[in-house]
């Protein structure tokens, strides 16, 4: 299995506070290489934040953060807002990541299904045309770890699940290691490895369970669906208060770290 | 060709060369506000420069990097608005700059300052726009690509590798310096014009950020030239001509067809 590859970055009892509010509690992860790695996690549970962290675009208030030497980082924000203002081609916009040459640029956009917008005006492309040259310019530093934030984000139904797939035959090509957000929690695609459910706290993580077989599943999200799509089904020990905090429930020790490895099949 | 016309030419070049590419900058980054700030330091600068005794022009420098670096520790405090902030700070520090200069009663010429005096560009002029100007376009020239990059997206370009905060403080730095040598061609008040119109000028046709900087270069210097020809044929004051020959191309460009405009 993918996670016994070697470990890309270890987070260590990560906290982060926000004047008053605890925004990451203890968080403790490892991204590994080769390894998709899917956040997930309501609204507000601070899943972008983790990433900020893990990007080092904020300093946790404690805890550590270890990442493998000459880390490549490949990012994709969740959206990027270029000023009216800023002249910018496509193709001008990938030589900002790498110095590369015109094939290799073509390649890629190809790899993504975009080599026709190369000449285009950053201007004038749609959401999922965006979200596309964003991956590929993330995938032009040739990247060990691929961060993507919602990468479907304003992607019809249909594309969504061809950048699903698209990322998954990236990290089968290239090897390196993905960490994205996805703010469904119900659609976490099929070839995640590894999900990481937040609420300010891990509240569990472990593999998805392919339930592609499950008759009541293939009714729910159709044939072409069930093949993409898997549920990770969450059987939580706990409550949260309004603040995030764990509402430890009487009838469950927590001192395991609600550890939920072994999250059974949604049914 | 009299001295002071060649002089006032090349100086006006000199500065609309740098200006330009700048100029692309402070559009894309929308610091228009804040570059018209540092410009009202300016005379703030000259004040000091004349209680110290030292060079007008690195006094100019120094003042308009240190409010630089005031604002933006300001601007993290969040007490105000920036916009608000900006205001604040640009009027107060005109106004100091002219009560300081009545205190200390320095004989100079104000409206040479607030307007510029063009045509009385000297040859230590020339070399103090041509010798900060070139240290400015080969700053510009290295530090292109993470300049580009912090402009896209600042975030993107920490994750890529670039130091963010040093390469926005040497951008402040280098606007910095263009508005102490531009202050003698079109005066403190006029100065933002000079960086944001050709730039602007310069968007209707550009594709690429790097055909941007060189066309808001050459309108830059078309706006000098047409300038001079109005100020030397109307004995108009040579500073606001300027920005009037560029206004005039700005509206000449916008006024095109725009068959090639992204």
């Amino acid at each position: 299995m993918n996670h016994q590859h070697e470990p890309l970055i270890k987070l260590d009892k990560v906290n982060l506070h926000f004047g008053r509010n605890h925004v990451l509690q203890d968080i403790t992860t490892e991204l590994h290489k080769g390894c998709i790695t899917t956040l997930i996690g309501p609204n507000g549970a601070g899943k972008t934040t983790l990433v900020r962290v893990i990007l080092g675009l904020i300093k946790p208030s404690s805890g550590s953060i270890w990442q493998e030497d000459n880390l490549r980082i490949g990012y994709m924000p969740q959206k990027l807002q270029i000023d009216q203002t800023f002249p910018l081609t496509v193709e001008r916009f990938l030589q900002t990541a790498q110095t590369a040459n015109k094939e290799t640029m073509i390649a890629t956009l190809t790899d993504v299904g975009a080599e026709s917008l190369f000449k285009q005006s950053i201007h004038n492309l749609s959401g999922g045309e965006m979200q596309r040259i964003l991956l590929a310019r993330a995938l032009l530093r040739n990247p060990h770890l691929l961060v993507l934030d919602e990468p479907v984000q304003g992607v019809d139904i249909n594309g969504q699940l061809e950048l699903y797939n698209l990322i998954s035959r990236i990290r089968d090509e290239r090897g390196c290691g993905v960490l994205m957000i996805s703010h469904d929690l119900h659609l976490v695609m099929a070839s995640t490895d590894h999900v990481i459910c937040i609420n300010h706290h891990v509240c569990c993580s472990g593999h998805p369970e392919h339930v592609t077989n499950d008759p009541s599943f293939t009714e729910l999200f159709g044939i072409k669906g069930s093949e993409q799509l898997a549920v990770y089904s969450h059987h939580h020990n706990h409550r949260h208060d309004e603040h995030g905090d764990v509402i430890p429930d009487p009838a469950c020790d927590h001192s395991h770290n609600c550890n939920h490895d072994q999250g059974s099949p949604h049914a | 060709m009299p001295d002071f016309l060649l002089f006032a030419l090349l100086g006006g070049l000199g500065v609309a060369t740098v200006a330009g590419p700048l100029g692309s900058f402070v559009v894309w980054r929308r610091m228009a506000y804040f570059g018209d700030t540092l410009a009202h330091s300016a005379l703030l600068g000259i004040a000091i420069g004349f209680l110290l005794d030292i060079n007008l022009n690195l006094a100019v420098i120094f003042c308009c990097v240190g409010l630089a670096l005031v604002l933006v520790t300001l601007q993290r405090q969040r007490m105000v608005a920036t916009d608000t902030l900006l205001g604040i700070m640009a009027h107060s520090a005109l106004s100091l700059g002219l009560v300081a200069v009545a205190l200390l009663e320095i004989r100079v010429d104000l409206m040479s300052y607030l307007f510029g005096d063009l045509l009385a560009v000297s040859q230590l002029d020339l070399f103090w726009i041509y010798g900060g100007g070139v240290g400015v376009l080969v700053l510009l020239k290295l530090l292109w690509q993470p300049l580009l990059a912090i402009t896209i997206n600042e975030e993107l370009a920490h994750v890529e590798g670039v130091n963010v905060p040093i390469t926005r403080l040497i951008l402040m730095l280098l606007i910095a310096i263009v508005i102490a040598i531009a202050m003698k061609i079109v005066g403190l008040l006029l100065i933002t014009s000079l960086l944001i119109i050709p730039a602007a000028s310069a968007r209707r046709f550009a594709t690429t950020p790097e055909q941007m900087a060189i066309g808001a270069a050459i309108v830059g210097c078309l706006s000098v030239m047409g300038g001079l020809t109005l100020s030397w044929h109307f004995d108009t004051p040579a500073g606001p001509s300027v920005v009037v020959a560029a206004l005039g191309i700005f509206i000449t460009l916008y006024a095109l067809p725009a068959k090639q405009q992204q």
